[in-house]
């Protein structure tokens, strides 16, 4: 498998006036090519920040950040995104928010509108192109915020908590939605989570972060077999790497495992 | 029992029911003090006043409706322009709103005389004082709106690798329009009271201009007949904005009822 992120001593100071704050330290990360990676770490761990340092939205203090041997200045070509809040526009129609992008760039309407039916009837948003995002529930939102980050069919897709803000059931279903595309197309995921059983689900590997400063810990490859389901979830191996995980986070007196 | 009967009647005419009743307890006021006419007239006097001269108040109403309209709407557009300008760079907000702030402490009143002086007596000075009053509230208002839009809504538009034109017509515009609308209702008002200040200074139409000559012979009739044709046209304009705002924003949450609660 090719690299497609390499991120190298990335660290992250943040200053301001009461001193500084060390937001990452020496990070050294790969993502290979069509790999789904997660990072599961503490709130404050930095890992919302080396996602926005990956996607080009905060400048490094040091290190490098590489997206196909192309250092990191700006937001690259080829990126999708989806944030924790689903950022729709209230003032647009599910298909114009999809369509967002293209109005970014001032492209043709038309050539994206079959992809972005296309894109929404996967996600079961069939008939709901013409609603307002205040018409629609949590989930449906969100599903709607992923379409439109994989409109442009971006290599690369960051995903920041992106269902940190839904219930446990819809979470379950955007989960297997989500292996699902990711099956079909095998782009390549950075995912952002803290829920450890999630990160275990989705992921080729996981990598674990504690906080202050944010420093990866270590990373843990999942050899799950695909597709995954919530019934392997009982299963004694993903068991056991829930367990590890949990392991190095009560080491780091993240989590006690006595009341 | 009452209250359900109230809101069981349609909205609109609720609000007639209102005036009527506050009429009705001035006729009911002035019928049990009696005081002399040239402090309070009848409410049946004025609208008297008003029906026996349609045309003459007619002229002078839709001069000074006219005025406000104009104010109103170059304090928009002026008030949108320096928004933008405001949030456009480091530099022209700190000039630009240090200065606009320090001008509105200057009580307005104060430099009508100014305009007049300038412009001369025709309707140049009031447009003037009009859109004066009323533009601060929409930059203030507006620059608000601007600077609301969520941090993750920016990252996504960078994300976009949009220009900043471009993240200015899709994203902040329309994010800001709720308060752009609010800063317009207040901007009615102003410009009203605009409007009336320059006639005020100097005039030879309008209401303000009426009140003036009125105040000279005791006419309180007349002056009454004047206010209360301003409380119409301010209320005509301030829901007239507000039917505007209906229309472009059905998403807002101020709007979303709207539909069933009329």
């Amino acid at each position: 498998m090719s690299v497609y992120v390499a991120a190298r001593d990335v660290s992250k100071i943040y200053t301001s006036r009461r001193g500084n704050i060390e937001a990452l330290r020496s990070i050294n990360l790969t993502i290979g090519n069509g790999e789904f990676l997660s990072i599961v770490g503490p709130s404050g761990c930095g890992k919302s920040t080396l996602l926005k340092c990956v996607a080009g939205l905060e400048e490094i203090s040091a290190g490098s950040i590489r997206i196909q041997d192309r250092e990191v200045h700006g937001p690259p070509e080829n990126l999708g995104i989806v944030f924790q809040r689903d950022v729709l526009l209230d003032w647009r129609t599910v298909i114009d928010n999809v369509l967002l992008p293209v109005e970014f760039r001032s492209g043709d309407r038309k050539e994206k509108l079959s992809r972005a039916v296309e894109l929404l009837r996967l996600f079961h948003l069939h008939g709901f192109e013409q609603r307002y995002p205040w018409e629609l529930s949590g989930g449906m939102r969100q599903r709607v915020a992923i379409c439109r980050a994989l409109l442009d069919d971006p290599a690369l897709l960051l995903m920041d908590e992106p269902f940190g803000a839904l219930d446990a059931l819809t979470r379950d279903e955007l989960n297997i939605e989500l292996q699902t595309i990711w099956d079909k197309t095998k782009k390549t995921v950075l995912f952002i989570t803290h829920s450890i059983s999630e990160a275990v689900l989705l992921s080729d590997r996981v990598a674990v972060m504690k906080k202050m400063p944010g420093e990866i810990v270590e990373i843990i490859d999942i050899d799950l077999p695909r597709p995954r389901t919530f019934a392997m979830r009982e299963t004694m191996e993903f068991g056991a790497l829930m367990r590890r995980i949990r392991v190095i986070f009560e080491s780091l007196g993240i989590l006690r495992s006595q009341p | 029992m009452i209250v359900e009967l109230w809101f069981a009647i349609p909205k609109n005419v609720r609000v007639v029911l209102i005036f009527v009743l506050a009429i009705v307890l001035w006729q009911v006021a002035y019928v049990v003090l009696s005081p002399p006419e040239f402090l309070v007239p009848s409410p049946l006097k004025v609208v008297q006043r008003i029906v026996s001269m349609p045309e003459f108040f007619l002229i002078h109403t839709w001069r000074t409706f006219y005025e406000t309209l104009v104010g109103f709407t170059l304090a928009v557009v002026i008030g949108v322009v320096l928004s933008i300008l405001v949030i456009s760079s480091r530099f022209l907000e700190e000039t630009i709103y240090v200065i606009l702030v320090a001008f509105n402490g200057i009580p307005k009143v104060a430099i009508a005389p100014l305009f007049v002086v300038w412009m001369g007596t025709g309707l140049a000075p009031k447009f003037a004082i009009a859109a004066t009053i009323a533009v601060f509230v929409i930059v203030i208002d507006l620059v608000l709106g601007f600077r609301s839009v969520e941090r993750d809504m920016m990252d996504l538009a960078r994300s976009l690798r949009g220009s900043r034109f471009k993240t200015l017509i899709l994203i902040r515009f329309p994010h800001a329009l709720p308060n752009l609308f609010a800063g317009m209702k207040a901007a009615t008002t102003l410009a009203l009271i605009g409007s009336i200040v320059g006639e005020f200074v100097a005039a030879d139409r309008g209401l303000g201009y009426i009140i003036m000559v009125a105040q000279g012979s005791f006419d309180t009739v007349q002056i009454f007949a004047a206010i209360v044709l301003l409380g119409i046209m301010g209320m005509v304009l301030f829901f007239f904005v507000e039917w505007v705002e209906r229309l472009v924003l059905p998403w807002h949450v101020s709007m979303r009822d709207v539909g069933h609660a009329v």
